[in-house]
């Protein structure tokens, strides 16, 4: 068929309206909606709460201090909030996402679905915006539950670039559960069971959690020289080891909210003292230098997000929607 | 205003190597129930994919409403209703909630999307559970909620897709009933189904598929006498006398063999009932029984399928 004839009319998101309210209705509704929320709860409030307890008894008066109640990694818990939510946004990403389209097939609703007037493309994208949007509603509703408590147990009021960088730190996590989104409905196309789909998906996740850091340190020692003669050697395997741990997402994540939250923060990688001189040690960054710090790590993310997307949407395009 | 509403000419679909529908031609003009019969397996549901666009075609071309399903298929889908093969809905929400769902992809103003709601869900004597979870309805009434959405979105077109699979028989009587309202509300109805009996009493006109071609098309009678041969079957149960030399003697007939103790069948080239009660109670015999043996699509799909077979 040449491709004139195969083009097809009329706007490939017609209807996708519909399919977000309709989408973001039941995720907000749902009971699994409700579950994942006091997951999040459930991690997240131990490691606030020890932080706020710390933070009130040291006085730091230069310090950031709403956003250590984000980053402070308290004794009696050993994992700070972001940390949390590094391993807990995918969880809800995967949760919200891997019978998107599958569940649709089983309950044979998506060949009603698709014999009204809109395309395949309107339905994909508007469950996928809608996963988005639950999760922006989701995390900014826990961000303003952490700032209150902040507000309410410290006494002071957070100061303006504070409240900047905190909403940077929002749109990096609604990026990196969109990765997840991405990658549980790339699943949900590929796979008719939704059991399948939410095993690989958790088996993806646990990859990348657990075995991703082993596994890039011993194929970084298994390509090394026998001895490293110069620090151009030396800063090559680091580059290589940086390389591979930040195919995780979570890697990409933990290190754009470590620029953003911790404004002391000047690099990401290793150093040399010579490109040290003349800086002044513990001394923060202005929002606009940390953010040109993370900027890689947030396209990576966001360009990572496409390209899992895409990958659903070419699948999805080409399954067959009989049963 | 032309008064075909699907015109297919040379469709063709290719699975691999697999012909699952190889060039088929056919036509459903509006106001008509069409039927598409044959096993599972011959191409019906592929076919009617295609005719909505939702798979793509390896050849040929279908024209439904003056669109073309492959370059214009939201056109087509504004205008045809579908019933999938065991239809689902959001079992979380209402039997409103759903249509409300459809009502709004359709772009349907919210106001007149309730009326026709309502019309539709009393069209389908659905009206008393309109605020039901769909979870609680059995698979009769997810059907007619099916039908329902048809009826709401006004459609031209109407394609059922195996409509009365797995349905008790007051269930299947009642959605025939209404895919025949369907048709009186001057709606083109494509059926399809390998239930043959029940599809017999409300399509107009029947393809039969095999292997992804029609086999056959046209009315019952018209299938009927090109399988089975034009004649007029009766059945006839008589005592006393020689019934079976009687039977011979009437002219038209062409053949009498005997069913039973008492009991024969009757081939004429023209309706010989009349004369058959009339000799058989002259001659005194004691009729018990004429009936007349409708042609039944069963037997003609039973007895193409045997030639087909034999001549394989």
């Amino acid at each position: 068929m040449p491709p004139s004839a195969a083009r097809r009319q009329g706007s490939p998101f017609t209807g996708i309206g519909p399919v977000f309210m309709k989408e973001l209705a039941d995720h907000l509704s749902s009971v699994r909606m409700l579950v994942l929320a006091l997951f999040v709860i459930a991690f997240g409030a131990f490691p606030v709460a020890s932080s706020l307890q710390t933070l009130r008894t040291v006085v730091d008066p230069n310090s950031f201090l709403f956003l250590r109640i984000f980053t402070l990694e308290p004794e009696q818990v050993g994992i700070s909030f972001v940390a949390a939510l590094n391993f807990i946004i995918p969880l809800m990403a995967i949760g919200l996402g891997f019978d998107s389209v599958n569940g649709e097939f089983n309950r044979r609703t998506l060949s009603r679905v698709l014999s009204q007037p809109i395309y395949r493309d309107a339905l994909l994208l508007g469950k996928f915006l809608a996963g988005v949007a639950t999760f922006a509603v989701v995390l900014v509703a826990l961000w303003l539950i952490v700032l209150g408590v902040g507000l309410l147990l410290l006494g002071v009021p957070p100061r303006g670039v504070e409240v900047a960088r905190g909403v940077g730190f929002l749109v990096v996590a609604v990026a990196y559960g969109g990765v997840w989104l991405a990658i549980s409905m790339l699943f949900s196309v590929l796979f008719r069971s939704t059991a399948t789909s939410a095993l690989c998906a958790l088996g993806l996740w646990l990859f990348f959690f657990l075995l991703w850091p082993q596994l890039a340190s011993a194929i970084v020692s298994g390509v090394a020289p026998g001895e490293i003669r110069s620090v151009e050697d030396y800063a090559a395997l680091q580059d290589l080891a940086m390389g591979l741990m930040r195919l995780s997402p979570g890697t990409l994540f933990s290190e754009a909210v470590l620029g953003l939250l911790s404004p002391e923060t000047r690099t990401l990688g290793p150093m040399l003292p010579a490109q040290m001189r003349g800086a002044v040690m513990g001394a923060p960054l202005p929002f606009g230098q940390s953010l040109l710090l993370i900027w890689p790590q947030i396209t990576g993310l966001i360009a990572g997000m496409i390209v899992i997307f895409a990958a659903a949407y070419v699948v999805f395009q080409r399954e067959e929607v009989r049963a | 205003m032309t008064d075909i509403v699907i015109e297919a000419r040379g469709l063709t679909k290719l699975y691999g190597k697999h012909r699952a529908v190889d060039a088929i031609d056919f036509s459903v003009r509006r106001g008509e129930i069409f039927g598409l019969l044959g096993p599972n397996g011959a191409g019906k549901t592929t076919t009617i994919l295609m005719m909505l666009g939702l798979t793509e075609t390896s050849g040929g071309s279908v024209d439904v409403l003056g669109f073309d399903p492959v370059r214009q298929p939201l056109e087509v889908k504004r205008r045809v209703g579908y019933l999938p093969d065991a239809v689902g809905f959001y079992d979380h929400l209402t039997a409103r909630e759903n249509l409300r769902y459809t009502a709004r992809l359709l772009a349907i103003p919210r106001r007149e999307a309730e009326t026709r709601i309502g019309q539709a869900m009393e069209s389908v004597k659905l009206a008393d559970v309109l605020d039901k979870r769909v979870s609680t309805f059995s698979r009769g009434m997810r059907q007619r909620l099916g039908i329902a959405e048809i009826v709401m979105k006004r459609a031209e077109v109407a394609i059922l897709d195996e409509p009365t699979s797995g349905l008790d028989p007051h269930s299947t009587f009642e959605l025939l009933e209404m895919i025949r309202g369907l048709k009186r509300a001057g709606v083109a109805v494509l059926l399809s189904s390998h239930l043959l009996d029940r599809v017999q009493s409300v399509c107009d006109r029947v393809a039969l598929f095999n292997e992804g071609r029609i086999a056959l098309m046209g009315t019952v009678v018209e299938l009927a006498n090109q399988v089975l041969g034009a004649g007029h079957p009766i059945q006839i149960e008589a005592a006393g006398g020689d019934i079976a030399g009687t039977l011979h003697g009437i002219e038209g007939v062409q053949s009498v063999v005997a069913e039973g103790e008492g009991v024969w069948k009757v081939v004429a080239d023209r309706d010989v009932r009349a004369a058959v009660a009339h000799r058989i109670v002259t001659s005194g015999g004691e009729l018990t029984r004429l009936a007349d043996l409708q042609p039944s699509l069963e037997e003609v799909y039973t007895r193409y399928f045997e030639e087909a077979r034999r001549a394989a």
